[in-house]
């Protein structure tokens, strides 16, 4: 486990070091298109020569590719980092670990509470990928915007959401983020500027660079002051969708003030990357585009948030948008339904070695940052959060009837007029009958 | 509506026109003392719309030779295309935040010039040229909805806004609801729609009735110059998400609107020709269709009553249900296709709310289920024709 990163080269995994092919001077060559064309031929060929059971380990190997744009060159830190100049802070530290270890007691609650019947349909855990949530969504301010897909649990918490909010819309309660009337996949927040919670897959990303447009035409059309930052979490299978290109090409063509963060967990449910996708490695999807594309361990959170950092920074200032590619992995299957029989318990195995909440707790044990009776007492705190958070849920109203319709139009007076002649929104039961049209 | 009214004293549709349906017609209108609203500008364009090509530069030419002769009348006289424009304009010049994406829409002046000299006006970033990618612009347009500004999305063709169809139902429709109310997404998507001139299958398509079922959008359908611009601006003022159906072949239509700024209702319905017999539905171009038969049922002697009902979602029960109730014979007259069309709805809304007070079955006259045809005279036959809607009104009225 390397938690000392650096911004420029992202150290190749140690798994296949056979496999690793030696590209230390691939960054100096930035998005030029031939060096791309020399070296991909040799992975690709050993990517294929795997045929059947394709290990995802194949393509573990070397991702020095990470081709960054001349800013986040620029940045230099020491190799040996470790020691004199530590990538965090102790109250960083301790707010990541918190922020981490809320998401996986509030994911493993949640699988407890699905199976003992308090929520329902489709839930999409997060656990294993909590230092991408982490390591990005802990550098934003509360204006910038996020938007997530169906496994958004962990988003919203690391965004602000209070996680009684979180489980009582899981529960499907009044008290819900959403009133009840979003569930898992929707969770939305104005306050805390979560823009959903979206359940197909791809949907979301044209919303995110809606609001970093906003972003924008804030500052240089209404002339306020602002450098709001959007980020849209998506994942592998979605870098396979149009609504993905469609957006990278506007949002660089108008250097919006976004950053695409793929979640690459190399499964679609129960569809490997590997066979989903023509040329695997995503982040060179954005200079394609004309935006830099990094790839980073997204086991690790420290490296995350390095490169976060550089991301957001651009964006913020007004550099336009980054595709960065996370490698992590989720240590469920895709949803509480999912038997998750296809992953090969090797993989599986593989990566538990390297959840990012233990390298958390070894990095800042290693560095004296905190002692382990500190990290107890955050867990302590989280676990009675957690259970707070359930008994809270648990004792909130379910909805009215009259809740039914009330929604539907931000004006009322969509649903029209009835043949009294009055607005049907007029009627104050309305809410609770029939919508018409 | 007094600009409609003055058309009676004006209401002298050049001979020049050849009316295909009824010759006769065209000297009896002068005679004819209470027909309202777009008489004039129906002769215009009526026609136009019947015959290819040259007939609709013909009608707006004889328009203007009209108009010269009334420039002591109050308001100021423009085409459909300019009075969107105007509407458009007016919001963006009272509110900020009200921007416009679309393809061509900047530079090009869009394509049937609904935002020309926009973008010279407000830039590029306010009127935004996007790439050709609509299901992500419209996805772009909710989320700069969500966050605060109010886009207004053309689609270059109504047809194109399928491609946009998981972004209209998915996130536009529902966002309010899923959000449980958090986030308003006041955007409006717009464009032409309908039955053109030989333009083929798919850029003539009838789909207003493909958006009826989503939950949380109003759809109207503009109709004439007036309603144009004040739809537009109730439909950027309302906090709804609201899809403006216009219709390619009345860009060119001409009218004298007022000066004064207004604004319409995006629920209600609008009366065009009171009358007893008969009450007759209709939207969008179809009503011209409906205008022209009614000047040969009148003369047969029937009174048909008809309202442009130009909200499709909700329909104004009111003002329909009044109508009913008075005349107890309903005959629907649309551009949609017959199955699952607007029609369909409204004719079991009627049924549903006022089965009593009907003397007959609902009539719907509706488009065929067929994609549009290039061919000119199988295009003619695709949408209703005011021989079939005489037809049917007289047998109604049996």
């Amino acid at each position: 486990m390397a938690c000392s990163a650096t911004a420029q080269i992202i150290q190749p995994l140690s798994i296949n070091s056979a496999r690793s092919v030696d590209n230390s001077d691939a960054c100096a060559k930035i998005l030029n298109p031939s060096s791309f064309l020399v070296s991909t031929p040799r992975i690709n060929k050993k990517l294929f020569s795997v045929n059947k059971s394709i290990s995802p380990f194949a393509r573990r190997s070397a991702t020095v590719f990470a081709v960054s744009s001349d800013v986040v060159k620029e940045k230099k830190l020491k190799s040996n980092s470790s020691l004199s100049n530590l990538l965090i802070t102790k109250e960083e530290g301790l707010e990541l670990y918190e922020d981490m270890y809320l998401g996986r007691a509030f994911e493993d609650m949640c699988a407890q509470m699905y199976y003992r019947g308090k929520m329902f349909g489709f839930v999409h855990l997060y656990n294993g990928q909590e230092a991408v949530s982490t390591g990005f969504i802990k550098l934003l301010k509360k204006e910038d915007c996020v938007v997530s897909t169906y496994r958004d649990h962990v988003h919203s918490l690391s965004k602000g959401v209070p996680a009684r909010e979180v489980m009582g819309e899981l529960f499907g309660k009044t008290t819900g983020c959403c009133r009840g009337q979003g569930g898992s996949m929707h969770m939305f927040s104005k306050e805390h500027n979560v823009l959903g919670g979206f359940a197909f897959i791809g949907e979301g990303i044209p919303v995110a660079t809606g609001a970093a447009f906003t972003s924008k035409y804030k500052r240089e059309v209404l002339k306020e002051d602002c450098d709001e930052v959007t980020l849209a979490f998506f994942g592998d299978g979605t870098c396979n969708n149009g609504q993905f290109f469609e957006c990278l090409n506007m949002a660089a063509l108008w250097k919006l003030p976004i950053v695409f963060v793929v979640e690459n967990n190399l499964w679609a449910i129960g569809m490997s990357h590997l066979r989903a996708t023509s040329d695997p490695q995503i982040w060179k999807k954005g200079p394609a585009f004309g935006m830099p594309g990094v790839h980073v361990d997204g086991m690790d959170v420290l490296k995350v948030r390095e490169v976060a950092k550089e991301a957001i920074g651009r964006a913020r200032r007004g550099e336009g948008p980054t595709l960065v590619e996370c490698e992590t992995y989720r240590f469920r299957g895709h949803s509480l339904a999912d038997p998750d029989e296809l992953r090969d318990p090797a993989e599986k195995a593989h990566y538990a070695t390297r959840d990012p909440i233990t390298a958390l707790k070894k990095y800042m044990a290693e560095n004296k940052l905190a002692a382990e009776a500190e990290l107890k007492v955050i867990e302590k705190k989280i676990d009675e959060l957690v259970e707070d958070a359930v008994e809270f849920a648990d004792k909130s109203p379910v909805p009215a009837r009259s809740q039914l319709l009330e929604n539907v139009f931000a004006d009322p007076r969509g649903f029209g007029i009835g043949p009294d002649g009055k607005y049907r929104c007029e009627d104050p039961k309305f809410t609770q009958g029939t919508a018409h049209v | 509506m007094a600009a409609m009214l003055q058309a009676i004293g004006v209401a002298s549709p050049s001979v020049a026109f050849s009316d295909h349906y009824n010759k006769s017609s065209v000297s009896s209108i002068r005679s004819f003392p209470v027909i309202r609203s777009g008489l004039r500008s129906i002769s215009g364009s009526g026609h136009g719309s019947f015959k290819p090509g040259k007939v609709i530069t013909k009608a707006t030419a004889t328009q203007t030779e009209k108009s010269a002769s009334t420039t002591s009348k109050p308001g100021h006289e423009l085409l459909l295309f300019e009075a969107l424009r105007e509407g458009l304009e007016e919001e963006m010049d009272r509110d900020p935040r009200v921007c416009v994406f679309g393809e061509d829409v900047g530079h090009y002046g869009g394509s049937y010039k609904v935002t020309k000299g926009l973008a010279e006006k407000y830039g590029d970033l306010r009127v935004l040229d996007t790439p050709i990618a609509e299901n992500s612009f419209t996805g772009m347009g909710v989320g700069a909805a969500m966050t605060g500004l109010r886009p207004v999305i053309e689609g270059m063709n109504m047809g194109f806004l399928l491609l946009a169809f998981n972004q209209i139902s998915d996130n536009c429709g529902m966002l309010h609801y899923t959000s449980g109310g958090q986030f308003t997404i006041p955007t409006v998507i717009r464009g032409p729609g309908g039955v053109g001139r030989q333009l083929g299958a798919e850029h003539s398509q009838r789909l207003e009735s493909y958006f009826q079922s989503i939950p949380g959008i109003q759809l109207v359908a503009c109709s004439t110059v007036y309603n144009a611009k004040g739809l537009m601006k109730a439909a950027i003022r309302s906090e709804n998400p609201v899809v403006l159906f216009e219709h390619v072949l009345l860009y060119n239509l001409k009218e004298r609107i007022p000066d004064e700024e207004y604004v319409l209702s995006l629920e209600e319905a609008e009366m065009v020709r009171p009358g007893e017999h008969i009450t007759i539905l209709t939207y969008s171009r179809m009503r011209y269709h409906v205008m022209q038969a009614a000047k040969t049922l009148v003369n047969k002697g029937y009174d048909p009553e008809v309202i442009d009902i130009r909200s499709l979602k909700p329909f104004d029960l009111y003002t329909i249900g009044n109508s009913v109730k008075k005349t107890h014979r309903v005959l629907i007259v649309e551009e949609c296709m017959r199955t699952g069309g607007i029609g369909a709805s409204l004719t079991a809304a009627i049924n549903e709310n006022f089965h009593d007070y009907l003397d007959a079955p609902i009539v719907c006259l509706s488009s065929q289920d067929v994609p549009t045809p290039y061919a000119g005279t199988l295009e003619e036959w695709t949408v209703v024709q005011p021989a079939q809607i005489v037809a049917a009104v007289e047998q109604l009225c049996q």
